[in-house]
């Protein structure tokens, strides 16, 4: 695998001597959404394979581009998972592209989000050093954490090649029970549950009914749903995964797809098009022709930003403007990873 | 460098925009900033400011910023790696008086706070809605969320919960140039870079902290203790890889080993098994429900990993006994010695025994004694090393002894450290983890917050420079291991 790292250096200091930018791509299973404008493109996919995988370290290593289903697969085989849950968008996600988007799953609220798992990286900057930081210790305090701030930053801030994760034990038991409510009592009980020890792993709120998955020893889930009530799901396992790809039938809409990530209490946001909520309240998908900045600002006065998913222009995941301040700060960090722009050019927004 | 500007042209200038009594030069005012909670550096600090509002820490950063001077936040003063020692030209800007709760939203799950707001005090404010903030440093009646957020504190809890990172919603700090910026957002993820992540942990070089919104966990219902006791550590250290490989997240795994649990047994008496190579405990937490399964697979665990001894709390009062000797063991350790070293490398758990091992046979090497209390779970080690400050000579032997063991954790694959910080102690030993790349751009990330390089300069990040001298001695006495394999 060295020569394959070496030549994705090569191209990247090669891609800085000449100015010429580069569009990263590992499975280019998210370019509907993101795709920055470049000539060049710059694929990971040759450097794949685990690195390092001991599962009582709850700790794996791999290369970037490995794809996705071959990661979940080896976890599931020592009973352990990504406990994220990303979506793929595609049967060639990589791991690279999954954590350079950054986008989380359902047990989001539960169990954190993408960067929280993220323990390392190693990486190509923009003038085509090769990097490392963090490690593969859950705790590490040495120097600036720039592994996390790679979760996110679509590649612009450098080549992710390999990433060292924090991975969790898979819960022996699992069900889902479901509820016919209004939007507002939903909402309301969401934000309950997550103030009582209940093993409350996923939510959703769709179409007047309100699921909740329980996760842990099944003895403990077993005694929340006797606390709990609600009608079991048959296919619940069915419905969360339809709802970590947005694959469920509600999703199936010509209108532009937008994920609002906002304050879990903030009430209904009062704009017609409402597909669908989830993480405690804290993701409201919305299926609807508005203006970009009528959404934008509905999804800021609920504490929070949103994000056009589908239906848009694939350049950058269209974020409301940063303030001033901050985006100097993104204009520096940029400049000090890639100077010369090369790194997947309009990404992740503009600042 | 222009001439430089005097003690008392700063107090005046800075007098301007602070209340009476919030700007200290006297040196009998300004000694208690000199030193943080590695006593072992001291430095007066020039000016120290106590400002009371956001906009009084920003015209202090303004005037700073514009007259080059430079400045050092600090929090409660309990950081271990020397992260709030002064500059000897700089002003010392302490939080100290930003210590209000500013608002609980129990329905969010959400504490706003200020920043010299102590970590236990927010889950005192926040009991009577049964909830709690999770990250709970030992330190945790005195340490300010400021410095937790400046440190990327842990402790026992983080094995399950997290460290500040994970807990942490909103974060607004004021830049060097005195611009304020709210990092996070009240929903779960943010637009742009994940500056939130950047600055935990940043040791107070990108901006100085005057808001935390923290995230607030629901208490668990029950929590139970196993103590185990072992009579040989590396047999205590596969257990604890065996608990985890069973898919088992304890809400707290803590090792100590003989001389630790000795030490605790005499100062505390929670009634420890004084003849154990190494001592146990293993915190589960939960539904009743969850908590007896877990308790039961536990106990397996450490039978079949073959501890010589395990008792149950029976209850409350015998759980925080359990715990008791564990929250005393460093003033426990303290006892034994004028004065102790404390050391917070972290390795892959799968090395635990072994690490343990190489420590003790390099402190008879180095004629000094060593206690082990940490956080086992996280592979997290705090070896104690008992010194003598007043014998010549035995400070300098600690340190070598200290540099040594850190050496070890990133040869195994570990980290320097693991949540105390750089500061101005381990910068060395960062010229062994990282390239002159890698540190080149951490200067940079630096840069694109503080061009100037005022906010804590010298610390956390050593110059290049000096990881060339370093590299030189390292060279020299042929010491580091394996130079040429990958450190990631
Ligand atoms: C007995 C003891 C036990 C400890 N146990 C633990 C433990 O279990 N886990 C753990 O992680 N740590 C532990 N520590 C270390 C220490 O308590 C933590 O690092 C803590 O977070 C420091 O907080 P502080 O308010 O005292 O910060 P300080 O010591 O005042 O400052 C620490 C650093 O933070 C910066 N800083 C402080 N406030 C701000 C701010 N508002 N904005 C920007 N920068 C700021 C300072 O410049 C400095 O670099 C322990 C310390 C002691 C003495």
């Amino acid at each position: 695998m060295q020569a394959e790292l070496q030549s994705l250096i090569d191209q990247v200091r090669a891609a800085h001597a000449a100015g010429t930018p580069l569009r990263l791509q590992g499975g280019d299973s998210k370019s509907f959404w993101v795709c920055a404008q470049a000539e060049r493109t710059l694929d990971i996919r040759p450097y794949r394979g685990v690195v390092d995988y001991e599962p009582s370290e709850l700790v794996l290593t791999v290369r970037a581009g490995t794809p996705l289903s071959e990661v979940e697969a080896l976890l599931g085989a020592q009973g352990q998972m990504l406990a994220f849950e990303p979506p793929h968008y595609g049967p060639n996600a990589t791991l690279g592209g999954t954590i350079a988007c950054g986008l989380s799953g359902p047990r989001r609220a539960a169990a954190g989000s993408a960067r929280d798992f993220v323990l390392g990286v190693r990486l190509i900057d923009g003038l085509g050093r090769d990097l490392s930081f963090g490690g593969q210790v859950i705790k590490n305090v040495a120097g600036f954490d720039l592994s996390r701030l790679m979760a996110g930053a679509f590649g612009s801030l450098g080549v992710i090649t390999e990433v060292s994760l924090k991975v969790l034990p898979r819960p022996p038991f699992e069900l889902t029970l479901e509820w016919a409510l209004q939007e507002g009592v939903a909402l309301e009980r969401m934000n309950q549950w997550g103030g009582q020890p209940l093993p409350v792993s996923a939510t959703s709120f769709h179409n007047g009914r309100l699921r909740a998955r329980l996760s842990g020893a099944e003895v403990a889930v077993r005694a929340a749903q006797a606390r709990l009530g609600g009608e079991v799901v048959a296919d619940g396992a069915a419905w969360w995964s339809a709802l970590r790809e947005q694959s469920a039938a509600c999703f199936q809409t010509d209108k532009p797809l937008w994920r609002l990530a906002v304050k879990s209490s903030a009430p209904p946001l009062g704009l017609s098009g409402a597909l669908l909520t989830e993480w405690g309240g804290a993701l409201r998908w919305l299926a609807s022709e508005h203006a970009a900045s009528q959404v934008q600002k509905a999804a800021c006065d609920a504490g929070g930003h949103a994000l056009l998913l589908r239906g848009g222009h694939p350049a950058a995941p269209c974020f409301g403007g940063l303030d001033p301040i901050l985006a100097q700060i993104h204009r520096r960090l940029k400049h000090a990873f890639d100077p010369k722009g090369i790194l997947n050019p309009g990404l992740p927004g503009n600042f | 460098m222009t001439a430089p500007i005097s003690q008392a042209q700063i107090a005046s200038a800075l007098s301007r925009w602070l209340a009476p009594g919030s700007v200290l030069t006297n040196p009998e005012d300004v000694r208690p900033f000199e030193t943080d909670g590695l006593s072992a550096y001291r430095q007066l600090p020039y000016v120290v400011v106590l400002p009371r509002t956001e906009a009084e820490v920003q015209a202090v950063l303004r005037y700073c910023h514009e007259a080059h001077i430079p400045v050092v936040a600090r929090g409660s003063g309990t950081g271990l790696s020397g992260g709030a020692l002064p500059h000897k030209d700089g002003v010392l800007l302490s939080l100290s008086r930003f210590m209000r709760i500013l608002e609980i939203d129990p329905q969010a799950r959400v504490a706003r706070v200020q920043p010299g707001v102590r970590n236990l005090a927010i889950s005192e404010a926040v009991a009577p809605y049964g909830l709690y903030y999770a990250p709970d440093p030992s330190s945790q009646i005195a340490c300010s969320i400021g410095g937790n957020v400046a440190e990327n504190s842990g402790g026992v809890h983080c094995l399950k919960y997290g460290l500040t990172v994970h807990n942490l919603v909103k974060v607004r700090a004021v830049t060097m140039a005195g611009e304020v910026v709210e990092l996070g957002s009240d929903g779960l993820d943010a637009a742009g870079y994940d500056l939130m992540a950047l600055i935990t942990g940043s040791e107070g070089l990108l901006a100085v902290v005057t808001e935390v919104t923290v995230k607030l966990l629901p208490k668990p219902q029950t929590a139970k203790a196993i103590l185990a006791a072992f009579d040989d550590v590396e047999k205590a250290g596969n257990a604890v890889a065996n608990i985890i490989a069973a898919g088992i997240i304890p809400a707290g795994l803590e090792m100590m080993d003989g001389p630790a649990t000795r030490a605790a047994e005499a100062f505390v008496h929670a009634d420890y098994p004084l003849s154990a190579e190494a001592v146990l405990l293993c915190e589960s937490d939960g539904t009743p429900e969850e908590v007896s399964d877990e308790m039961a697979r536990m106990q397996a665990l450490l039978e079949s990993s073959g501890a010589i001894e395990i008792r149950y709390s029976q209850d409350e009062a015998q759980r925080l006994k359990f715990w008791a000797g564990r929250k005393a063991a460093f003033p426990a350790v303290g006892r034994l010695s004028p004065d102790y070293y404390c050391i917070d490398g972290t390795i892959p758990r799968r090395s635990l025994g072994s690490v343990l091992k190489r420590i003790y046979e390099l402190g008879r090497e180095y004629g000094l004694e060593v206690a082990n209390v940490f956080h086992a779970g996280d592979g997290n080690l705090h070896p104690l090393i008992l010194f003598d400050a007043a014998k010549p000579g035995e400070f300098e032997r600690t340190e070598a002894f200290a540099g040594k063991i850190l050496e070890l954790c990133v040869e195994v694959g570990g980290t320097i450290t693991g949540e105390h910080g750089v500061g101005v102690e381990k910068i060395n030993q960062m010229c062994v983890q990282f390239t002159p790349d890698e540190l080149s751009l951490f200067h940079a990330v630096k840069a694109a917050f503080d061009p100037e390089g005022l906010l804590n300069p010298g610390k956390a990040v050593p110059t290049l420079h000096r990881c060339a001298e370093m590299g030189r001695m390292h060279v020299h006495h042929n010491e580091l291991p394996h130079p040429e394999l990958p450190r990631f």
